[in-house]
């Protein structure tokens, strides 16, 4: 990104000052210079749109992770205001609603399980529904169905699959309200029948990892981790349901902008008032679509139990907590002294409250929420804590970002030599497609190290733990 | 009706692609609209599986409304996607019939079998880059996909 344009206000702050006549909001950038200058034009490009759409409350906001997405950046924060014909945005949310990162910690350490992890990863593979054409175990009536969209990890956990103190640590206790399941068409519910329970491809996954370095003894401590623990992370979404409702909802959107009175200066962009018909029918489905993706990641939660206790049979996997990166969620924020009741969208981008916030379970009451942003399958991830006052609407990275194309990393990178190399340093990796694995190689993500320090230099989130990736499913 | 000619084109400019960061972009060509799509939908099931190693013995056919010809390809593509999602099957050869704002497509393929190349799973179709035109008598419709 040229970033001769903007303007620095603090060293991990940026903005991009306006033209004469340019009516929007606030432009904000976080992250630093060599960061931002990493980034795509399309960026900037975008994160100015978001900050021209009606009803916007303080400024368009991209995380340090931030990258080219669909009408919103992915990394891109943006919050509305209902009573000031705010908007609701089918781009701002993401085609793949309430995707997220399941993380569970274990009772094992990595030097009693090694000579078991080999065993371990083969039986994931076997057990984890993953990649292309692969279906789940569970088939769905649409009644069925309809049970799992209204009720997310309540109708999972009460099917057998996990534990009801699983719940306590799922954003909004593992089920959104206001969810409409017949607002979710018949085509997004038939892509759905035999995709509960599924990972799906592309950069989804489930990895055990080993807690390598703690940054913050006291907070580990609170989150239950310690040096050398193996802990599980499963980053899926709502799958084919999510994303048919994504389009839907955009394309009706689109048509109906004329009529609502909304400029559109990219069609991905197209959004409906949230008070409006549209608008609410959109919340509706949604909401159905995040409870289907915390359902998914429940019942993937049982499985991944389930084989853990064959290879170890006094393992213990407890949920740490479950974290959504592709939602807007109806909040209250402080803004400028008042409380606002805001509809803040979260593109790629993660949840961040900080301690004392109503919402979190006692436990992280004095810390702030676990957050966790997902590196690649070869260097590693992050856990954080949310952090008072947070300056983005309590909103952080939520993972490294591609730093190259898919069909870059596909010239550059074969499945089978990554795999092989991987092995040799320690990660094993499961697959059934080597050309997934070569566009998800770990030279295509930009540095996670950076995006997480970068977001803890910002006042978005503090560091806790990294974690090194030992197995690897991916689709 | 005998369809337009065609002009020359390579075979492997049918089907095409192009950079995006984080997905894929993809291209079809023809004589006419229809084509263009055919071949859309082609670059995509390339992406999923090597199209050549599908056998196209069944039959799915798949119809809509639409009258904005760009939007057409985004529902022609997510309709394939969750018919071939709903059936468990891959396709590799597809038709497309339009009267006026109805479209009638024909998938052909054939279900999911071990030693077929399980590539990158679409997820669907988007309204990013997208564009359906005609340049000297050739048509192209392209999108990015969503992976």
């Amino acid at each position: 990104m040229d970033i001769s344009q903007l303007q620095a206000l603090q060293p991990y702050l940026w903005t991009l000052p306006k033209t004469a006549h340019e009516e929007r909001a606030e432009v904000l950038l976080y992250g630093s210079q060599p960061l931002l200058k990493s980034m795509d034009e399309k960026v900037l490009e975008q994160i100015t749109n978001v900050a021209t759409l009606p009803g916007i409350v303080g400024a368009a906001m991209a995380m340090p992770d931030a990258h080219w997405g669909y009408g919103f950046p992915i990394g891109g924060v943006a919050a509305f205001d209902a009573e000031q014909n705010g908007v609701i945005s089918a781009g701002g949310v993401g085609f793949d609603i309430s995707c997220g990162i399941r993380c569970l910690r274990s009772n094992l350490n990595l030097a009693d399980a090694a000579p078991l992890l080999q065993q371990l990863a083969d039986r994931l593979f076997e057990t984890i529904p993953a990649g292309v054409g692969v279906e789940g175990t569970l088939q769905f009536t649409p009644q069925q169905l309809d049970q799992v969209l209204a009720y997310g990890a309540h109708w999972a956990v009460k099917q057998g699959y996990g534990d009801t103190a699983d719940l306590e640590f799922i954003e909004e206790n593992g089920c959104v309200a206001g969810a409409q399941p017949y607002n979710v068409s018949t085509l997004a519910k038939q892509r759905q029948q035999g995709e509960m329970g599924t990972l799906g491809s592309g950069n989804h996954y489930l990895e055990v990892q080993v807690v390598e370095h703690i940054y913050d003894q006291a907070t580990a401590q609170a989150f239950g981790l310690h040096q050398g623990q193996l802990l599980v992370s499963i980053h899926c979404g709502s799958r084919g349901l999510g994303h048919q409702i994504g389009t839907e909802y955009l394309m009706m959107f689109v048509k109906a902008a004329n009529q609502l009175g909304i400029h559109l200066p990219e069609r991905e962009l197209a959004c409906a008032p949230i008070q409006s018909p549209a608008g609410q029918q959109y919340i509706g489905a949604m909401q159905a679509a995040t409870n289907c993706a915390l359902a998914n990641r429940q019942i993937l939660t049982h499985l991944a139990r389930e084989t853990f206790g064959e290879i170890y049979p006094h393992a213990v996997l407890e949920t740490l907590f479950d974290v959504s990166h592709n939602t807007c969620k109806k909040e209250t924020h402080e803004f400028h002294g008042q409380t606002r009741t805001l509809y803040v969208h979260r593109k790629g981008a993660t949840r961040a409250f900080g301690p004392g916030h109503p919402q979190l379970p006692a436990r992280y009451q004095t810390t702030g929420q676990p957050i966790i942003i997902g590196g690649s399958m070869g260097t590693g991830s992050y856990i954080l804590a949310g952090m008072e006052n947070n300056p983005a609407f309590a909103s952080c990275s939520h993972g490294a970002g591609r730093a190259i194309s898919r069909n870059q990393a596909l010239k550059k990178w074969q499945g089978k030599e990554l795999i092989k190399e991987l092995k040799q340093q320690g990660i094993l990796i499961r697959t059934r497609s080597m050309r997934g694995a070569a566009e998800e190689a770990p030279g295509a993500y930009k540095d996670v190290d950076i995006v997480a320090t970068d977001t803890e230099k910002a006042g978005l989130a503090r560091r806790v733990a990294f974690l090194k990736p030992k197995v690897c499913i991916k689709g | 009706m005998t369809p337009p000619s065609i002009h020359p084109m390579s075979p492997d400019k049918v089907i095409d692609y192009f950079e995006h960061d984080a997905d894929v972009g993809i291209v079809g060509r023809g004589a006419t609209l229809e084509q263009a799509f055919e071949n859309a939908a082609r670059a995509m099931f390339a992406i999923i599986t090597n199209i050549d190693a599908v056998v196209p013995k069944t039959v799915i056919t798949v119809e809509f409304e639409e009258t904005d010809p760009e939007l057409a390809l985004v529902i022609w593509l997510n309709h394939i996607l969750g018919t071939a999602r709903q059936h468990g099957m891959v396709f590799n050869h597809f038709q497309l019939r339009r009267t006026h704002n109805h479209w009638l497509g024909e998938l052909h393929g054939e279900p999911w079998r071990d030693n077929l190349e399980r590539g990158t799973e679409v997820k669907g179709a988007t309204l990013t880059m997208l564009s359906v035109q005609s340049t000297k008598g050739i048509w192209e419709a392209r999108c990015v996909v969503d992976v």
